[in-house]
């Protein structure tokens, strides 16, 4: 196992490098002088002389790459234009948020999708099965901000359930450890605190949840319809075995290889999901970032969000591998 | 160790959906593949509610200018709109105003128009480069194929919508900025699928059959692989054209969409009607149940294409 982990890592470095290398002609491929846009519109002549040079925009492009992919390694990855700050710093300073964001959406998805597409499959042609899949179909086709507009708009400004925008409370002088805030006010026992960081993921959770449950639901209800007429499970049935044994032991987890694909790829496209739902809910997340940095042309963000993205994507795609291995004992022999 | 591929990226997943009993009732033994699949795509409930619906959106989209008699740019009511009060329907206006003066009812058909051509624009740039590369890497293999495969990994590194942001940052807002965006974000799925389905077919007996009969590669490739594996990447084309239309809203959304202020997009009208929700909700309800709709009428299509040329649901 070990073996292939590694041997994974090592298939991701073409990626990454073949990625560094389109992000490096990227910047380059703006219009007009690189440092002016890397600067924005604030650009001094001092500021562009002093991007030139850092940057090496003077050297020969293969002198400039090296530059850039050596800032890459030592976990330079440049300024933010609007700030000044650090990419990185900023990236970690919000990570937690969207972290802890993705994380409840993904839960929401796995924990009420997979039984749904069971439920359906097992049902195949009934009113259930009807319902689940003309509702995942709508959750699939309706566009995720829009979805995140009408939540906010019926739930926060109408009904006023739930709080419209931010992470939490102002009014709440809550302590942060890990900065994922339900986790802090568990931790430190300001049950307050966490309780109102819950109210506050619940929508937009909800709405970043949409896509991959409806995905989830298909995916699952497929797989498992394929696996509900294997030959094994007809032997089991004759066996006589208990339906829940059936069910858990035969029926979902010859199912469950599809679905793991594909919690994985959802997990990866949350990223982009979450520019959306963070941007209608104020979460101060990645998301959110990235949005005030397209809005503001800031290269540098944009350069090293894609980048960041694509390694936690790998890394995702990673997991979702060695999980089979976990899942099918097929895979762990061959 | 085998890993296997992760579905595609289009809207549903490129699982194969289960078949569902009683859709068929002909026997369609006996016919070509495309024909047997044109029967039973006839017969498909699901596939005319589809249609049917991709039909009416591209009928509004053409004649959108005969249904009303105002333009889309048109803001000479704004005098009439205040930030607390939008007009409602009214008999000069059938849907109302917008936000800054302009007859919503003409906005909504225009943006139809300016789905459509986003849509089927970026989506045919998308399979054309796409499906192009991906024979190429099926049918030469080797070299050639790896670079391509490589290539097609990196796009497939980053979700596709931080793809089409990125594409869109550098090219500035406009029209063709959002369309070859949005096509370029495509190229690796329908790149992989052609490819895999042509790989697949590599193996079959008609293809040993007339390799034994000492014909040309070329002629292979061309006369019996490639028509034979075209199936699920038309497929995927359909199910994209939802998944555009979704995607140009939403890089209107991020301030990438078209920047012309005389183009009616419906992403960008929900976008301005944001912040009169409470005056004017219709003003995000309508553009946003619009997207909503001809995406799923995509969707259903594509869904019962695929359904329809599956060889596991011919009889």
């Amino acid at each position: 196992m070990l073996r292939f982990v590694l041997r994974r890592l090592a298939l991701m470095v073409p990626v990454l490098v073949g990625l560094s290398i389109l992000l490096f002609a990227w910047v380059r491929a703006l219009p007009g002088d690189p440092a002016r846009s890397l600067l924005g519109e604030k650009a001094t002549p001092e500021g562009i002389a002093r991007v030139r040079e850092l940057y090496g925009f003077d050297e020969p492009l293969l002198t400039q790459y090296f530059l850039y992919v050596k800032a890459l390694l030592s976990g330079d990855f440049g300024d933010s234009i609007k700030t000044g700050q650090p990419v990185v710093e900023s990236f970690f300073d919000r990570f937690p948020a969207t972290l802890e964001l993705g994380i409840t959406a993904l839960m929401i998805a796995v924990v009420v999708g997979v039984p749904l597409g069971y439920l359906a499959a097992r049902h195949q042609g009934s009113p259930i099965d009807t319902a689940v899949v003309s509702t995942s179909l709508l959750g699939v086709v309706t566009p995720v901000f829009f979805l995140a507009i009408l939540l906010k708009l019926v739930f926060a400004d109408w009904l006023g359930w739930l709080p419209t925008t931010g992470r939490q409370d102002a009014r709440i002088n809550a302590t942060h450890i890990t900065d994922f805030y339900v986790l802090d006010g568990i931790l430190t026992r300001e049950w307050d605190a966490a309780w109102d960081a819950v109210l506050h993921l619940v929508l937009p959770a909800l709405a970043l949840a949409t896509i991959p449950l409806a995905i989830i639901v298909r995916i699952t209800r497929a797989s498992v319809a394929e696996v509900v007429n294997e030959d094994y499970v007809r032997t089991a049935e004759s066996k006589g075995l208990s339906s829940a044994v059936i069910s858990r032991r035969h029926i979902l987890r010859n199912a469950l290889l599809p679905v793991v694909t594909t919690i994985g790829l959802q997990a990866g496209l949350l990223f982009s999901g979450a520019v959306l739902t963070e941007t209608v809910f104020a979460f101060n997340g990645v998301g959110q970032y990235l949005f005030d940095a397209i809005g503001s042309r800031d290269y540098p963000v944009l350069q090293g969000y894609i980048l960041f993205i694509a390694i936690i994507y790998a890394l995702i795609n990673l997991a979702v591998d060695v999980s089979y291995g976990v899942i099918d004992p097929r895979v762990r022999v061959s | 160790m085998t890993i296997p591929l992760p579905p595609s990226h289009g809207p549903v997943g490129g699982h194969t959906e289960a078949p569902v009993p009683g859709a068929l009732e002909e026997d369609t033994r006996g016919l070509s593949l495309w024909r047997g699949a044109w029967q039973r795509l006839r017969r498909n409930p699901t596939a005319i509610a589809g249609a049917l619906i991709v039909l009416a959106f591209v009928v509004i989209a053409i004649i959108a200018p005969l249904l009303t008699p105002y333009e889309p740019a048109s803001t000479q009511w704004s005098g009439q709109v205040t930030p607390t009060d939008v007009p409602g329907p009214s008999e000069e206006h059938r849907l109302g105003l917008d936000r800054f003066g302009s007859d919503l009812y003409t906005q909504m058909l225009y943006g139809a128009r300016q789905s459509l051509v986003y849509g089927v624009v970026s989506t045919i740039i998308g399979l054309t480069v796409g499906a192009f590369l991906g024979l190429l890497a099926g049918g030469l293999g080797g070299k050639v194929d790896t670079i391509i495969m490589r290539v097609v990994d990196i796009m497939l590194s980053i979700p596709s919508l931080l793809l089409a942001v990125s594409i869109a940052a550098v090219l500035g807002q406009n029209a063709y900025s959002v369309m070859i965006a949005i096509g370029v974000a495509q190229v690796p799925i329908f790149a992989r699928l052609l490819r895999g389905s042509m790989l697949s077919q590599n193996k079959s007996d008609y293809v040993l059959a007339a390799d034994a009969l000492g014909i040309r590669k070329r002629k292979i490739i061309m006369g019996h692989v490639f028509p034979n594996s075209v199936g699920p990447t038309i497929v995927q084309a359909t199910l994209n054209l939802a998944t555009a239309i979704i995607e140009v809203a939403a890089l209107s959304f991020l301030g990438l969409g078209d920047g012309d202020p005389a183009v009616a997009e419906w992403g960008r009208m929900l976008v301005a009607a944001q912040d009169r929700f409470d005056a004017a909700p219709q003003l995000a309800l309508l553009p946003g149940t619009a997207i909503a709709i001809t995406a799923l009428g995509f969707t259903l299509l594509g869904e019962a294409m695929r359904e329809a040329l599956d060889p596991r649901t011919r009889r």
